[in-house]
């Protein structure tokens, strides 16, 4: 007697990878733009990328479809905030409103795979990443994604950011100007697109300082 | 005022066929102080009176955002006002975020007069005690809504509500045809002079004031106190009931007329009571 299997699973992975850099006085948030099942390539210019506020970016990659989800759900609870407080939502406050969002589904997850970038209450570059339930970290830096493996070491060989745990506290952000970290992200999906299947087509740059919001592109490898 | 046996619970009907608890709640409308509103083909302008308690408390808040594409002014029970634009703002991001799409005014007005329906027949609940006037934008154009207590609603090119709105109301009808082809600034000038005609002599100033505009490629929003105090001179609306035609015209083009202009206004006022 066997034990029943299901014939059919709630989750797709669309693949893809998502990285995010803080600096001193901007926040570096990209990610690939291919949208992928299987090995079929579903477009090659999706974006992974939503402005949640002002100065809050996040960027998703896992099932698109509980991506979506997650990104109109945090949409409203932001205008919702905006009419009780009649301003913006922080990048700190953002980032739990996330968390608790995803834990809510705790049973039966959000299937996304976050980074959420953008300047904190200071003005200062700040980074969180997330697991699928919400766990949630402030880091200088952070890859999510099929590519993050890929990342996640050669950011860490290059950006090194002391643990958060050491005392006195010291400063998570790169000293990398905003240049240096684009360039840097540049250089680093084009590696992942190597070897990564699911990574490639375009990339997608948002750069949020002071003066804003910018957005920059660049052609990747369509193998 | 009425104080009669069929007046005690909102479910009992008079022997003439009236409900005198939603007439009562009507009566509350017209005690808080005036909102008015008015519409062209591309802008609907909101202009309220601030009345504050004591010079030592801020004033009530009668103006509100429900959405990019929808304010309102309340006149009445501020509180009723402000639990039922909750609902209206909760309303519109349901809507959007099931349909991707702004929710059209006429269908909030309706969705609003069902639940004011609803309070005047239970006899455990009381009417909201609050008139709103509902400005908005949507596929059909500019609309602007009056629901009131009693559960009805109407479409408006321009009215006004709570106390001396009559003054202003008059001054609408009188004007009001020429307002869909008015432009914007014009729209908010018409308002200005209504509110003025409310104060009944008051000095007209951005204090006592609020304007609020919604129009195509312009979101709801409130104007901030300094722009409303520039147009009041601009537009040489101080204290002058009877404002000729020309006057304002004539007062736009000479800027620094403007202090000679207001000092003879005040001097000419009939109704300074």
């Amino acid at each position: 007697m066997t034990k029943q299997q299901a014939n059919w699973s709630p989750y797709d992975n669309n693949g893809g990878s998502c990285v995010a850099i803080a600096g001193a006085d901007y926040c570096v948030i990209a990610a690939d733009t291919r949208m992928s099942t299987g090995y079929s390539i579903l477009t090659r210019e999706y974006s992974k990328i939503c402005k949640l506020a002002d100065k809050s970016v996040m960027a998703s990659s896992g099932f698109q479809a509980d991506v979506k989800a997650l990104q109109k759900h945090l949409a409203a609870r932001h205008l919702i905030y905006q009419h009780q407080h009649n301003k913006q939502m922080s990048c700190p406050a953002m980032a739990q409103l996330l968390s608790n969002t995803l834990y809510y589904k705790r049973f039966f997850p959000y299937y996304a795979f976050n980074v959420l970038g953008g300047l904190d209450s200071e003005g200062k570059g700040c980074v969180y990443t997330y697991d699928a339930v919400g766990s949630y970290e402030r880091v200088g830096y952070s890859a999510q994604g099929s590519g993050s493996t890929l990342i996640m070491p050669f950011l860490d060989n290059q950006l090194k950011s002391p643990s958060p745990l050491l005392l006195p506290a010291q400063d998570a952000v790169t000293p990398l100007s905003e240049l240096e970290a684009v360039d840097l992200v540049k250089t680093v999906f084009a590696s992942a697109t190597e070897r990564d299947i699911y990574t490639g087509d375009k990339l997608e740059i948002v750069i949020l300082n002071a003066d804003g919001i910018r957005h920059e592109y660049m052609e990747l490898r369509k193998d | 005022m009425f104080r009669n046996q069929y007046d005690t619970d909102v479910t009992t009907w008079s022997p003439a066929g009236r409900l005198f608890q939603v007439e009562y709640a009507m009566e509350a409308v017209k005690q808080g102080s005036a909102a008015i509103g008015l519409r062209s083909r591309a802008h609907v302008v909101l202009a309220c009176v601030n009345k504050a308690n004591s010079e030592l408390s801020s004033h009530q808040k009668k103006i509100f955002k429900v959405d990019d594409h929808i304010g309102l002014a309340i006149a009445g029970l501020t509180a009723d006002g402000r639990v039922l634009s909750r609902y209206m703002r909760s309303e519109c991001i349901n809507y959007s975020f099931t349909y991707e799409s702004p929710l059209p005014v006429g269908r909030l007005v309706v969705q609003l007069a069902d639940k004011a329906q609803v309070c005047t027949q239970r006899s455990w609940k009381r009417p909201y005690g609050v008139g709103l006037l509902v400005a908005g934008l949507d596929e059909s154009g500019a609309h602007l809504y009056y629901n009131c207590p009693s559960g009805n609603y109407f479409e408006y090119q321009a009215f006004a509500i709570g106390s001396r709105s009559q003054a202003a109301k008059t001054y609408l009808e009188r004007r009001f045809e020429n307002f869909t082809d008015s432009s914007r600034e014009d729209l908010i000038k018409d308002a200005l002079i209504a509110v003025r005609e409310t104060l009944q002599g008051e000095t007209l100033k951005s204090s006592i004031c609020t304007i609020a505009v919604v129009g195509i490629g312009e979101a709801f929003h409130t104007l901030d106190q300094e722009t409303v105090q520039q147009l009041i001179d601009a537009f040489e609306i101080v204290a002058e009931p009877e404002a000729p035609a020309a006057e304002p015209d004539a007062a736009a083009e000479q800027g620094e007329g403007a202090d000679q202009g207001a000092a003879a206004d005040q001097g000419v006022a009939p109704m300074d009571i």
